[in-house]
């Protein structure tokens, strides 16, 4: 294949894995920003996505993208219902508290990977894509699918951001990740919006999880590798910097993209992990984040 | 030291004659009593264990999940028969999570824990390799089913057998001819990155330049990879048959992007069914596959010359003419390997009634009955066909079945011969010590 072709390929294949890396990682971020908690179980709220996803789309017949339809509204959902349980059950006992979170959170990965093999099985699962057009180029064919992820995922990403900056919801969020002590003297329910975050970050992984499930399949292990990524791209972008975690996203998913197509995938990991290592050794707070005060 | 309480001193006790004579005479009394002999029948008669290191979970599960129900169906049959040496078989099935280093604790659980006679049923490679000293440490006969060429390479030890499917090493040797004839002389080879792939990658190459045909590309792929696209633009123009195999949960995401990929404007595709095990080869996006051509250990459809042990072993294990569980179109089988968990399970039988098999002291006898048997015949015990089976590398061989996809199943084109497979052997485990 030509040089052109070639990097035309290479780019879209990153540009679709940065799409449903933002997504994750900006709901790793947000809890991180605003909770200062380490939610290592991320990736498994990525998973119940995809297999709620899977459970949905098979329940409702007919064509393929009525199940998928329902499964974009209805899987998010639940997995917020499941963090907003896991939240009040388990974090809130904890106070928050940073080292107790990240042990805690490491039991819920393991509780959630459990039952999703037990009730849901050992199997991938395929879901349809709600629509299968391939998109003829010159050189190669290309799933148009894969775009429309693109797209669907920069319109949530605008959506995530505009209640972030332009919403009374947002603002209370923010001033609670600055300074949460603050925040509540000033009669903002501190509680209450870390139980959101918390729900709300799940919602992000699990609608990611949703919009990648018809190319990839739903496996119970399939979390680990986007919580690997999201934290490489939490640690480049900065914590709780949705710019940050954007470009972040862009820039760790081309390169893998890019990379993996010219080189080898183990090569694109190598580099995204030494990336990692640069910046904490270099710019500690991330690319765009601010000092810790 | 002190003896306050006279505890060691012999004279102080109560033990007069009369004592010891009661305590003899109730030893007697034991040793006649019926319950002592009921013990030593019910050893004769105690069932035969079998661990089963199952794949239940990880990248190899829906293999697991089929050679469990094989296995339960020959072992169903097997005691409906009378059992191995009229005793019952019991089959005891641990999880290793097609995790090599589990492995080798499920062979060390069955040893040490369990207690089975023997440890069976691996498939994936890299768990084989890893399981393989552990079998040998505990002196555990070890029969796997797993097709990779490791214990034919006499690389392993002389516990390790697979006696009921044949190697990659075989496979590939019998079909490079099928291949360069009918598919094409350019061959890009598309393997996953472990020990399974490395057979096809080291071993196909020979096979196809003593043919006329050459390799002219190999690509690597993690079993784990969730994507493959990325992968695509290393085949090079020139392609005239992608040799594909690939396993893991992705192997449908894999196919279906080289449908996308390539659309009906493809390279002849010659693929290990593998690449589709337990996959419906009609789910949407795979319309591209049709005309193409899959090697298959044992065909996933009925066939319109299967033979009575065919029909009847495909009842037993309850798989219908699609291959897919009866009652369940959408559950369909791994029967292109399956059928060797039924097939090591009538060897095992055989080897253990040759040895006069007892139990586990008898373990190196039964490694030695193994070694001597040479060819098994096709019938209801070899439903997959005849083969022989070479002691000294522990390995059998077979006939292979290359299947093209026309009309939404998979039709068996051509069988290979035994002769066709076989090989020089690289060593003799029969020199190994037990």
């Amino acid at each position: 294949m030509h040089f052109g072709p070639h990097l035309l390929l290479a780019a879209l294949e990153g540009l679709v894995t940065s799409a449903v890396l933002a997504l994750t990682a900006l709901g790793l971020s947000l809890v991180f920003g605003v909770m200062r908690v380490v939610n290592v179980a991320h990736g498994e709220f990525f998973m119940l996505g995809a297999v709620l996803a899977w459970a949905i789309s098979t329940a409702i017949s007919g064509h393929p993208s009525l199940g998928f339809l329902a499964a974009l509204v209805l899987a998010p959902l639940i997995v917020g219902l499941i963090a907003l349980v896991a939240e009040r059950l388990v974090l809130r006992r904890l106070n928050y508290n940073p080292e107790a979170t990240i042990v805690a959170t490491i039991g819920m990965l393991y509780i959630i990977q459990q039952l999703a093999l037990t009730f849901y099985g050992p199997e991938a699962r395929p879901v349809e894509p709600p629509f299968s057009y391939r998109i003829l180029l010159p050189w190669f064919g290309y799933s148009g699918y894969k775009l429309s992820i693109i797209a669907a995922s920069a319109l949530l990403l605008v959506a995530t951001w505009f209640v972030l900056t332009r919403t009374k919801i947002g603002l209370v969020m923010r001033a609670t990740q600055y300074d949460s002590e603050t925040a509540q003297a000033f009669g903002i329910p501190v509680d209450r919006v870390y139980a959101g975050v918390f729900a709300l970050g799940a919602m992000l992984a699990a609608v990611a999880a949703v919009l990648i499930v018809p190319i990839s399949q739903a496996h119970y292990l399939m979390g680990q590798d986007p919580l690997l990524l999201s934290f490489i791209v939490v640690i480049i972008g900065g914590l709780g910097s949705l710019r940050g975690t954007v470009v972040a996203a862009v820039l760790i998913g081309l390169s893998d993209g890019i990379i993996s197509v010219f080189f080898s995938p183990t090569l694109a990991k190598i580099i995204a992990t030494l990336l990692v290592a640069m910046v904490l050794v270099f710019r500690p707070q991330g690319l765009f984040g601010t000092a810790s005060r | 030291m002190t003896d306050k309480n006279g505890f060691f001193d012999l004279s102080k006790t109560g033990l007069t004659r009369r004592t010891a004579l009661k305590g003899l005479a109730a030893g007697a009394g034991l040793a006649v009593a019926p319950g002592f002999v009921r013990y030593s029948q019910a050893q004769s008669s105690a069932p035969i264990k079998i661990g089963f290191q199952s794949h239940r979970t990880g990248i190899g599960a829906a293999y697991g999940r089929w050679y469990e129900k094989t296995t339960a169906a020959a072992v169903k049959a097997i005691n409906e028969a009378g059992g191995i040496n009229g005793r019952p078989v019991e089959v005891i099935i641990e999880d290793d999570g097609t995790d090599p280093g589990r492995g080798a604790e499920v062979v060390g659980k069955f040893a040490t824990q369990h207690k089975t006679d023997i440890v069976y049923g691996t498939l994936f490679s890299h768990v084989v390799i890893g399981s393989a000293p552990a079998a040998g440490e505990a002196k555990m006969p070890y029969f796997v089913v797993s097709e990779g060429h490791h214990v034919a390479s006499t690389k392993l030890n002389r516990y390790v057998f697979q006696p009921g499917i044949t190697d990659v090493k075989s496979q590939i040797q019998s079909m490079a001819p099928w291949i360069a004839t009918n598919a094409g002389k350019k061959v890009t080879q598309i393997f996953p990155d472990f020990a399974f792939g490395y057979d096809h990658r080291d071993y196909l190459p020979p096979a196809l330049k003593a043919q006329g045909a050459e390799v002219i590309a190999q690509i690597a792929i993690p079993p784990t990879e969730s994507s493959f696209t990325k992968y695509f633009p290393q085949i090079p123009a020139e392609t005239e048959v992608i040799y594909h195999v690939m396993v893991g949960p992705a192997v449908l995401t894999f196919v279906k992007e080289l449908g996308e990929f390539y659309g009906s404007n493809r390279p002849q595709l010659f693929g290990f069914i593998d690449s589709l095990e337990a996959t419906d080869i009609n789910s949407p996006g795979l319309e591209f596959l049709d005309g193409s051509h899959f090697w298959e250990g044992s065909p996933r459809y009925a066939q319109p010359d299967d033979s009575a042990a065919q029909k009847a072993y495909r009842a037993a294990v309850g798989i219908d003419d699609n291959g897919a569980a009866v009652g369940d179109p959408k559950d369909v089988s791994t029967a292109a390997h399956m059928f060797g968990c039924w097939e090591t399970l009538y060897v095992v039988k055989k080897a253990m009634e040759d040895a006069g098999y007892k139990g586990p002291e008898d373990r190196a006898k039964l490694v030695e009955a193994t070694e001597a048997l040479t060819e098994f015949a096709e019938g209801p015990e070899h439903p997959q066909g005849p083969k022989t089976f070479n002691g000294k590398i522990h390995q059998c061989f077979g006939i292979q079945n290359i299947s093209k996809v026309e009309g939404g199943r998979l039709n068996v084109v051509h069988k290979t011969k035994i002769e066709d497979g076989l090989y020089e052997p690289e060593g003799d485990y029969t020199t190994q010590p037990l």
